[in-house]
């Protein structure tokens, strides 16, 4: 390899990209993730109704069984709401919610962990006896908590407004130890290399460390256990959503959507709950699979 | 072993004084007491006296210091919801979420546990490669999912087994159990498999992890060297040492089955604890949520003692340190 090469191409070249091609699992499930991403992100231009219009929604299409009619494959709810297009934008909510809390509990997680593991001392002893506080509890049970706690307390129109965040802030706040503890790990092991104790001879200050010579060396665990918590949080706002106390009604997110249908299971009407709890463990299993492939990829015991 | 338990006991304190403190703030800032317990033409003299006998015109920690004093006697005041004593709604509720959590556990550790060695010892046979993909989607299987389906299958489809609810109970004292009767079981089975399948895939993949992980060390290739028996090396020396991360995850499976409990008790509107939680929750319902928080990080606190004891009993090297 004489020749320099441009990122891209050194992507292409790489181990870990050899691992992918070469593994069924991860091309399948990036696959499906890539097609339940697209779908959701894609919903108001691909999604045969727009579901979210209630102007558009009429009340003589309810319950329509699935593959009848070719304008709703998937059938139609008790409001005449197409299935297929309500599960596109529902996946919508959930994918909005999941991303922003793994992108919240990163931050906090990284800057704690990082913060922790570099000063030590009290700061150290003070951010891991609150991270050990918090793992008394499941995670779920901590996002719950946080969401009902925030119901409880701030008044009902201002819920209303920032209820989508205040989800976020819930699953969010309750993985942030795991990933707080990891970075913090591999924190303490490159405090005392060499290039560490050059960058403090120069005089540069310790948040200049942390930030652009620590930082980058750490990130490589976070990246997996991202990935998994993004399918972790999407479980857990649609259970939320599933026991009514998640995202509002007006932005129904898949769980909202198998709550509502939920209540016409024992009539018969299994589809409304069916395809998007489908949807759900689809895009779910995939981000899993590709979570699972990427920490045997990264991990180089394993090779 | 006296020391190793105080030191225990001294760090489980703070997490129940953290939760102690949010309940009581819960309590206290969130939502008005006076306002609701007044009447509509109540003078500010009738307010003032109301505020004394409450004992809010005192500092909030002599307040804090009664809150956790009468939640030490089981007392929480009057459900806003239900409008009955918080102590006799949970006393009531705690039988089926302990009864099913238990089945659940029993389940989770009595086919979770095989399940795992077996794909640990053989690693490459077809049969466990099925067996782990199979986890990996019951990982991913969201636990209200799975009641649905469960429901839609065995209950609306085939008609075996009820939908919801706990059958008939029969009252031993205060407990309620649904073990005794047919429709109490009967109505048991969906909800702890439901309960059970995502904490038994997680615990056969870490004890199969582990497996693996000891069935590579050294004395294990001496004790195959010693000639001795796969039975003797599998159960003899390579499961007791697995043993010490899977106690830790056990531990950890109890309080998420308890968690967790809340979403099956939703589904099939099992009479039990943690519905009884939800329903608060979303009625803002204060004094229950309080009681509920308290009682849980009591449970948590005392099955992470109970882990770290164990924990002390099982391995070796900690009680060599000391």
């Amino acid at each position: 390899m004489s020749r320099p090469m441009g990122r891209l191409a050194r992507f292409f070249d790489s181990d870990v990209w050899w691992s992918f091609r070469t593994s069924p699992t991860a091309v399948a499930s990036a696959l499906v993730a890539l097609v339940c991403i697209g779908g959701a992100v894609l919903a108001p231009w691909l999604a045969p109704h727009n579901v979210l219009d209630l102007a558009s929604v009429d009340l003589m299409d309810a319950f329509k069984p699935p593959f009848t009619e070719p304008g709703w494959l998937l059938g139609s709810d008790d409001q005449g709401r197409d299935v297929l297009s309500a599960v596109m934008f529902g996946g919508r909510t959930s994918l909005l919610v999941g991303i922003c809390a793994v992108l919240f509990s990163t931050i906090v997680g990284v800057t704690l962990g990082l913060t922790a593991g570099y000063l030590g001392g009290t700061v150290d002893a003070l951010l891991m006896r609150m991270a050990d506080v918090q793992l008394t509890f499941p995670a779920f049970l901590v996002a719950l908590l946080v969401d009902g706690i925030a119901r409880a307390a701030l008044p009902q129109e201002v819920h209303e407004r920032i209820a989508l965040a205040v989800v976020v802030f819930a699953i969010g706040i309750s993985t942030w130890p795991a990933i707080a503890r990891t970075v913090r790990g591999s924190t303490l092991v490159e405090r005392n290399k060499e290039y560490v104790l050059a960058a403090r001879v120069i005089g540069l200050t310790n948040l200049r460390i942390m930030a652009t010579h620590v930082l980058p060396n750490v990130l490589g665990p976070v990246l997996v256990i991202a990935t998994l918590n993004l399918g972790l949080a999407i479980i857990t706002e649609a259970t939320l959503s599933f026991l009514g106390v998640g995202v509002p009604p007006t932005q129904p997110s898949l769980g909202t959507l198998v709550r509502i249908g939920n209540d016409f299971l024992m009539s018969g009407e299994w589809w409304i709950a069916v395809f998007p709890g489908s949807a759900l463990v689809a895009m779910v299993l995939s981000v899993n699979l590709l979570g699972d492939w990427l920490r045997d990829a990264l991990n180089p015991r394993l090779r | 072993m006296v020391a190793f338990v105080i030191s225990r006991l001294l760090q489980a304190l703070p997490v129940l004084l953290v939760v102690a403190l949010v309940s009581f703030a819960l309590f206290t800032f969130v939502g008005d007491p006076v306002a609701a317990m007044l009447s509509q033409d109540a003078t500010l003299a009738d307010r003032e006296n109301l505020i004394r006998l409450l004992g809010l015109d005192q500092p909030w920690y002599v307040q804090f210091w009664k809150f956790v004093g009468n939640a030490l006697q089981g007392e929480f005041g009057l459900s806003y919801r239900l409008s009955r004593p918080v102590s006799a709604l949970i006393a009531e509720r705690a039988p089926a979420t302990l009864e099913l959590a238990f089945c659940a556990a029993a389940m989770t550790l009595c086919i979770g546990v095989p399940l795992g060695i077996f794909t640990g010892i053989y690693k490459d046979s077809w049969v466990s490669r099925v067996l782990l993909t199979v986890s990996l989607v019951g990982v991913s299987l969201p636990i209200f999912v799975l009641g649905m389906l469960l429901i839609l299958v065995f209950a609306v489809q085939l008609g075996w087994l009820p939908s919801f609810g706990r059958g008939d109970t029969v009252q031993i004292g205060w407990w309620s159990s649904g073990l005794l009767t047919v429709s109490g079981l009967k109505a048991l089975i969906l909800p702890a498999i439901t309960l059970a399948v995502f904490q038994l895939t997680l615990i056969t993949r870490l004890v199969r992890a582990e497996m693996l992980e000891v069935l590579r060390t050294d004395y294990i290739k001496f004790a195959r060297a010693r000639g001795l028996s796969n039975r003797a090396i599998n159960f003899g020396h390579a499961l007791k040492n697995t043993l010490v991360p899977v106690i830790t995850i056990a531990g950890l499976q109890l309080g998420g089955i308890i968690a967790f409990a809340i979403v099956t008790e939703t589904v099939f509107q099992w009479p039990g604890m943690g519905f009884l939680f939800i329903q608060s929750v979303g009625a803002a319902d204060i004094p229950v949520m309080a009681a509920y928080l308290l009682l849980i990080s009591l449970v948590f606190v005392v099955i992470n003692l109970g882990v770290d004891l164990l924990y002390y009993l099982v391995d070796p090297r900690l009680r060599a340190q000391r």
